[in-house]
């Protein structure tokens, strides 16, 4: 399979060189975008959108931590199976479901400064684990191993996102 | 092994002659053409010295058209034949339209997209957004002395697939080369950006006349990478003044009026808008058909308090936008203000309170969208060599989703995703036999399709009779540096392709454009096939032009067959340019496009080899 980190120049690890990254998607983004090529030929305008369209992706999974690990771990044979595996450690679901009756009282509440304390909460949790999968992945190479955390990681990264809508829906 | 040639930086290998290149903000109230000289952006004024083109349409019954100032002046005679704000209607039908009813205009309702029944036959927005650019178009080529060879259209940023589609096709049916759709707070960020050296992250807050956008965007040298981008294509200073149009109705406890009134109430709300942006009070009189006279006095203090509800919707998207780039208020370096609607007070007071810093608007805010729009046409027609140029990352305004089982949409490509991207997604049968599978291709945030934006429906037919589940149908979004979206849909698990591709239909089909350019013709007078040849002419000199080029730069990557097959398909093309058969030229340049596929693809891998060798030459 195609390795996003090889495109840029890069080993892979989950704690990730977020200048050099930014940097070699800059350098590649100068050579092929589609804006160096709006007055030439349909096979090179062909060829740019490609080549933009893969350099993008890539750099939106490295970008994501989440992604980032799923991608690693898939680069060692190990599928995170956010899909169809869904069991996870009991204390772990009960924790989620605190957090979402929390999410669901601010909600009713209509209270933005509750939401926003629940958002750090994760946000802090996050940090956690991110620093748990870099030891995994990075350190012990304990890529089978790692795919619980990541599994986490994801749980929590949608309930964010059910966060920030739940500010749309109050506002 | 070969040694490779790199070009001293800055230096183009292939100089060319300067191509004329203009940046059109094609705005819902006025609309501007600028272009670079001598390096300086300017606005291009009409004869009369005068910059902005009122974005007005009047048909008349004998054919002929008048747009700007001309037609301007006829609105309140003529209301149903004066179209005003078409850039409201734009992709849009008839229940979603905003302010139908207080419209004076005949509506037809379309497929797509609704229509206006004037004196001069039915028109589409698409048609009467046209005209404005040809006068633009024109205006341009009688000022700088020559054919346009690109131009970039601004847009709202928040504007979606079937806007975005419905504004190039007008474009198109201009006679313009679009090079470029650019969101219009990401023209004004580079505007900005080059004035101002800045650096960090800044905020464009966007009030039109009808649109509202607010993007982020991160500026570094050389690089606009826009972070997040919100807001509301139904929000705009047209607002404003309906509000004051209400409040006078009211207030003068006016019955229903016609068409004429409505439309003099209209624009006499407007005036008192814009007094009230240097005085504390504005008068409001009008004398009515009927020859009532109304005579209402607005204060600041209740203009202020019927508009604070739409001041209040612009801060919805606002913290949107951040909470989508994952920043706070305190990361934004400076709010730069755009659009004529942001020079009332109120909107400056509330944006200063939200961002707690006095906003940037140093820039008219009028011109600031057409002067970024020429400055990436000057750089998208290769007019500024590597080096001095700038890359710019722009974004997607909303998701990009499939119609699933039970109404729900699937969301494939999310908001903010930065452009030129593609994905794809699986999927199967449902049925024991099944041939066959139809899509809805939606746009937007919510959940269920009902409540999102329908783009198009298409079919995929021809899948060979398979059990419930085992037919693999993989569907590709790919979204282009336009913002445009097209989606095309494959089977490939018995080793039988059928592949479909379809581009948002919401719009034109290509057979109504070409309906339409016959029509424009026959009223220019001009000759659809003089047309086409020209077109193509130019065409085929670009293509030529842009291959020489490109041999001078990468000729060792071709084999000898490969060049000699390029240079047989320049041959016959540069044979055939002077001639006049325009199906000929047409696939003299089809034939040289195909011919150096190959050679683009290589020269692409090679220019990537290049980036990270430059940098990373230890580690090779």
């Amino acid at each position: 399979m195609q390795n996003h980190f090889e495109l840029f120049g890069l080993s892979p690890a989950f704690v990730l060189d977020k200048q050099a990254l930014e940097k070699a998607y800059r350098e590649i983004q100068s050579q092929v975008h589609p804006d160096r090529f709006a007055h030439a030929g349909d096979a090179e305008r062909r060829a740019s959108l490609q080549w933009t369209t893969r350099v993008n992706e890539a750099y939106r999974t490295l970008q994501d931590p989440v992604q980032r690990a799923k991608h690693i771990l898939e680069l060692h044979g190990v599928d995170v199976a956010f899909e169809t595996n869904t069991q996870m450690p009991t204390d772990f679901l009960l924790r989620q479901l605190e957090l979402r009756e929390e999410l669901e009282a601010a909600m009713q509440k209509k209270d933005s400064a509750l939401l926003d304390a629940l958002r750090g909460t994760i946000a802090g949790e996050k940090i956690l684990l991110e620093n748990q999968i870099a030891e995994g992945i990075d350190k012990r190479k304990d890529f089978a191993g790692s795919a619980g955390p990541v599994r986490k990681l994801m749980f929590l990264d949608r309930l964010i996102k059910e966060i920030d809508s739940a500010y749309e829906e109050i506002e | 092994m070969a040694l490779l040639q790199i070009a001293e930086p800055g230096m183009s290998p292939a100089p060319h002659e300067h191509r004329l290149a203009v940046g059109i903000d094609l705005g819902t109230t006025n609309s501007l053409v600028a272009t670079v000289r001598s390096s300086v952006p300017a606005v291009l004024p009409d004869s009369l010295g005068r910059p902005l083109l009122p974005s007005v349409v009047r048909y008349l019954a004998d054919g002929k058209v008048e747009v700007g100032y001309p037609a301007q002046a006829k609105q309140a005679v003529d209301p149903k034949n004066t179209i005003a704000s078409v850039k409201r209607f734009m992709g849009r039908g008839v229940k979603d339209a905003a302010h139908i009813e207080n419209s004076p205009y005949d509506f037809v309702d379309a497929p797509g997209m609704l229509q206006i029944r004037t004196a001069a036959g039915v028109k589409s927005p698409v048609e009467v957004s046209a005209e404005i650019l040809k006068i633009l178009r024109e205006r341009a080529e009688i000022s700088l002395g020559g054919n346009i060879s690109g131009a970039v259209i601004t847009v709202p940023a928040y504007f979606d697939d079937a806007q975005r589609q419905a504004t190039k096709d007008a474009a198109r049916l201009a006679g313009l080369n679009v090079l470029r759709l650019l969101n219009e707070p990401t023209a004004a960020a580079i505007a900005y950006g080059l004035e101002n050296a800045s650096e960090g992250v800044y905020a464009v807050y966007d009030l039109g006349g009808g649109t509202f956008d607010l993007s982020i965007l991160k500026l570094s040298r050389g690089v606009f990478e826009v972070v997040a981008t919100s807001g509301d294509s139904m929000l705009g200073g047209d607002d404003f003044d309906q509000r004051v149009f209400c409040w006078a109705v009211e207030q003068a406890k006016l019955p229903p009026l016609g068409p004429r009134d409505m439309r003099l109430l209209q624009m006499k709300a407007r005036e008192a808008k814009e007094y009230l942006t240097f005085h504390g009070e504005a008068p409001l009189t009008a004398k009515l058909s009927s020859g009532e006279l109304v005579d209402l006095s607005l204060d600041t203090e209740t203009f202020c308090s019927i508009t604070q509800t739409l001041v209040n919707k612009t801060l919805g998207p606002v913290r949107k936008a951040l909470r989508d780039a994952g920043l706070a208020v305190e990361d934004i370096k400076g709010v730069v203000m755009v659009g004529g609607a942001t020079r009332m007070p109120q909107v400056q007071r509330a944006v200063a309170e939200f961002f707690r810093r006095d906003p940037l608007n140093n820039l008219d805010p009028d011109k600031v969208v057409a002067l970024g729009a020429a400055m990436q046409a000057n750089v998208l027609a290769g007019n500024k060599p590597q080096g001095e140029d700038w890359l710019l990352l722009d974004v997607i305004p909303l998701s990009l989703g499939v119609e699933t089982m039970g109404g729900l949409a699937e969301k494939i490509i999310a908001r903010n995703t930065t452009i030129p991207a593609a994905k794809a997604q699986e999927f199967t049968t449902f049925k024991d036999g099944q041939t066959g599978m139809s899509f809805h291709v939606v746009q937007g945030e919510r959940e269920l399709v009902a409540d999102c934006r329908s783009l198009a429906r298409f079919e995929l037919k021809g899948i060979p009779p398979m059990v419930a589940g085992a037919a693999r149908v993989r569907v590709t979004y790919q979204v282009d540096a336009d913002g445009l979206l097209h989606v095309s849909a494959k089977e490939n698990s018995s080793g039988v392709e059928a592949s479909v591709v379809v581009k948002p239909s919401y719009g034109l089909a290509d057979a109504d454009i070409e309906r339409m350019l016959r029509d424009s013709f026959e009223h220019a007078n001009e000759d659809v096939h003089a047309r086409a040849l020209t077109e193509y002419r130019v065409d085929g000199q670009r293509l030529l032009e842009a291959t020489r080029s490109a041999l001078s730069q990468d000729e060792k990557l071709l084999g000898n067959d490969e060049r000699e097959s390029i240079r047989t398909a320049m041959l016959s093309l540069e044979k055939l340019l002077p001639g006049n058969d325009h199906r000929a030229i047409k696939r003299a340049v089809d034939a040289l496009n195909r011919a150096t596929e190959d050679f683009a693809q290589r020269r692409m891998d090679e220019g990537v080899r290049r980036a990270l060798s430059g940098k990373m030459i230890g580690s090779l």
